[in-house]
């Protein structure tokens, strides 16, 4: 299944057959698709020449554009990330790749006090187009310094947009809205989801930055989450659905613009919600979407809102204790029998 | 002549140590005197105005951080005069003189530093953040060395258009010796080196960084070497000497315009003042003073184009009446403009609006319940 970024509703396809690639692909489609259409398209990284990319989200790129417009970058994070900015002041819509999110900590600065202040501060003289793209996630016992899901350093930040899709699709067509922005763009990827497939439509259209989806519809209970947690998420709704239990799954693809309406719609058709996240949890994406549903959807909640998130430690190499920390389909599934539990639902109840 | 400059300019040399005589002696011979006159009039608009700004912040007209440009004068001009009008420039905060020196209104720079959305960055900016994409000023930056990548992203920008030659657009990019030990000069010196960009990094060495001097904070307290490690070369030059600057300048910006390599300038500078406003500058003794004030580059000027006979007391007072009126008039137009009214609060939010932005206001609800 798809969504049509337009209205975020699914969107089914007919008769003709949508291809089927992966979200590695779906990337790399979208990045050749801006660097055809605007000359004014540059990509920017470590290793993304030659090597390629270290996930390979740039193959083949170098050899179709040449050096100047797939530029490899000295290991300088704030330096490049710096530079991006410079060349977007001046016209450019520089396309950075940091080579996983744990390094932009390096370009913090100029990612915080620089990019998202400049269109701002200097009273709307200058806009920043440019996307830094990077992927994050643990899972891959990579321990501690690079297994992190630091979303909220950059949603926390006003004059930022952060995307975090979690389809093949929204992939490529977050992407191509990001590149078309007039803002700088942070572009989440995980590193769990570039070899995950799904639908992409054919063509070159954009989605609404700023916009939820209802990934799935359900009655009794909404699952909002995003990026990898959503096929997490999806996963156990189809799980569950087998039992009589029917979860909406909320994909939240813009962490800022936060989409709250559509959240808060959801819960209060439901009347349960739980927050699927990856990040840690104390001061967490979960922790905005409670307080949103106090504020929201406070007399339709049958339940407090849950939240399974990371545990709050360094995440350790070994794979018993990272499997521990992070949070799965069964801490899921758990929490929403929890819920469900606390709240006396019975099956019958979907029907009414 | 101009090609050996260049040729000389590659390696990094010991430069003479500037002599007094230097700043008190002759002007080259083929310096036009209206133009020498006009360094001293420009000269005395930054002084005049910073010693506005600096009592308009005792009577509060000003807030935040306010840095001035006092004892930099000939170091601002020269190097504004080398620059060219399609030139892109970036600063660190103390950036006012800059703002004049790129033809920016003073009422318009004033404003800004009461706040007012007249000002160059419509009051969102403030003494360190001085604006204007027309005059090409890329922002005054209050991030020590944080305008050091954009402003090398700038000059990168610059290679997708156009070729090196004497009409080629440059990136000048100023900052403050303290500011060459950050993590951000040195990456974007060895971006620059790899990339072959068309910057000239300047460092106006006033000798201190807040209260630190170059020798405590400087592991090569010859800051003009500082780009030896990416072999690019250095100039260091008597910053209380106009023509010195701009020609140091001049030669740093043809590398750049010419041969679209970059270059490193270290101005020799002094601060007359505190750090900045509120700054009494207890730590600097009563030498450090004696000296600086000995270096003022305003009334060594004025004593050198009065013994050159290009400027006689009258015509000198004359100026320094003009600095006054012009001073004055921004002042005035400073507090006549309006104040940013509450209601455009979201006015710079994005440049590409997008659904659910957030217009909350504090205690406004986040969600609005139907
Ligand atoms: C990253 C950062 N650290 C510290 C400061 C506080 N600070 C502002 S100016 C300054 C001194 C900079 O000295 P220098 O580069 O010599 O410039 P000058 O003020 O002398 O023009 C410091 C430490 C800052 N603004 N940014
Ligand atoms: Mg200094």
């Amino acid at each position: 299944m798809t969504s049509d970024p337009m209205t975020n509703h699914p969107m089914h396809v007919e008769g003709a057959a949508t291809p089927v690639v992966t979200y590695r692909q779906a990337l790399n489609d979208a990045l050749r698709a801006e660097l055809t259409r605007d000359k004014n398209v540059i990509l920017l990284g470590e290793e993304i020449g030659i090597f390629e990319g270290s996930y390979k989200i740039t193959a083949g790129l170098l050899t179709e554009f040449g050096p100047e417009r797939v530029r490899d970058t000295p290991i300088a994070e704030e330096g490049f990330v710096g530079a991006a900015i410079g060349a977007a002041m001046l016209g450019m819509r520089p396309v950075v790749e940091i080579m996983t999110l744990n390094f932009s900590l390096i370009a913090i600065d100029q990612i915080v006090n620089h990019a998202a202040k400049i269109y701002g501060m200097f009273g709307g003289q200058t806009p920043v187009p440019m996307v830094i793209r990077m992927p994050g996630g643990g899972g891959q016992q990579l321990a501690a310094t690079h297994s992190q899901n630091l979303e909220v350093w950059f949603a926390h930040i006003p004059g930022l947009k952060v995307v975090a899709p979690a389809t093949p699709a929204d992939a490529k067509a977050l992407l191509l809205a990001a590149i078309r922005d007039n803002d700088p763009v942070i572009f989440l990827e995980n590193l769990s989801l570039y070899n995950t497939k799904g639908e992409v439509p054919e063509g070159d259209l954009p989605a609404e930055i700023g916009r939820a989806a209802v990934a799935r519809e359900g009655t009794d209970l909404t699952v909002i989450t995003y990026s990898r947690a959503t096929t997490v998420a999806l996963q156990v709704a189809r799980q569950l659905a087998e039992e009589g239990i029917s979860i909406e799954v909320v994909d939240l693809r813009s962490l800022r613009p936060l989409d709250r309406e559509t959240v808060c719609a959801s819960v209060r058709k439901t009347s349960r919600a739980v927050v699927l996240e990856d990040d840690w949890l104390s001061y967490g994406v979960g922790a905005e979407i409670s307080a949103t549903l106090m504020e929201g959807a406070f007399d339709y909640l049958d339940a407090p809102v849950r939240r399974v998130a990371a545990a709050e430690v360094p995440l350790p190499y070994a794979k018993p204790l990272e499997l521990a920390a992070l949070p799965d389909a069964n801490d899921l599934i758990k929490v929403i029998r929890e819920l469900l539990d606390a709240t006396r639902f019975t099956r019958q109840q979907q029907n009414r | 002549m101009a090609e050996r400059r260049r040729a000389a300019a590659v390696q990094v040399s010991e430069p003479a140590a500037p002599t007094k005589a230097e700043t008190t002696g002759a002007f080259p011979a083929d310096e036009p005197a209206e133009r020498l006159v006009d360094y001293y009039a420009d000269m005395v608009l930054i002084r005049r105005f910073e010693l506005s700004a600096d009592q308009m912040y005792k009577r509060a007209k000003i807030g935040g951080y306010c840095h001035l440009n006092l004892g930099e004068e000939a170091t601002v001009v020269g190097l504004m005069d080398a620059l060219a009008p399609t030139d892109y420039l970036f600063t660190n905060y103390r950036d006012h003189g800059y703002a004049l020196m790129r033809g920016l209104e003073p009422g318009r720079v004033m404003a800004e530093l009461f706040g007012k959305s007249a000002g160059v960055s419509k009051g969102r900016g403030g003494s360190m953040h001085m604006f204007d994409a027309g005059a090409r000023l890329m922002g005054g930056y209050g991030i020590v060395g944080g305008q050091i990548p954009p402003a090398t992203g700038a000059a990168l920008a610059l290679t997708y258009r156009g070729k090196p030659g004497p009409d080629a657009e440059v990136v000048m990019c100023q900052m403050g010796d303290g500011t060459t030990n950050i993590g951000a000069f040195h990456e974007s010196l060895n971006l620059a080196a790899v990339w072959h960009l068309p910057i000239v990094y300047v460092i106006v060495n006033n000798r201190l960084g807040m209260g630190t001097t170059v020798e405590a904070a400087a592991g090569e307290p010859d800051l003009y070497k500082r780009g030896c490690s990416y072999r690019i070369p250095g100039e260091r030059v008597d910053g209380t000497d106009v023509v010195a600057v701009r020609e140091g300048a001049r030669r740093a910006l043809d590398r750049a315009r010419l041969q679209r390599e970059p270059a490193l300038l270290e101005v020799m500078s002094y601060r007359l003042r505190g750090h900045s406003v509120v700054d009494p500058a207890r730590y600097s003794s009563a030498a450090d003073v004696e000296t600086a004030q000995a270096a003022d580059p305003v009334p060594a000027m004025r004593r050198r184009l009065l013994a050159a006979g290009l400027l006689n007391d009258a015509k000198a007072r004359h100026i320094e009446a003009d600095a006054d009126a012009k001073v004055a008039a921004a002042v005035a137009f400073a507090d006549a403009s309006p104040d940013p009214a509450p209601g455009r609060l979201f006015d710079y939010i994005y440049a590409t609006p997008v659904a659910n932005t957030s217009h909350s206001l504090p205690g406004d609800p986040a969600v609005v319940i139907p």
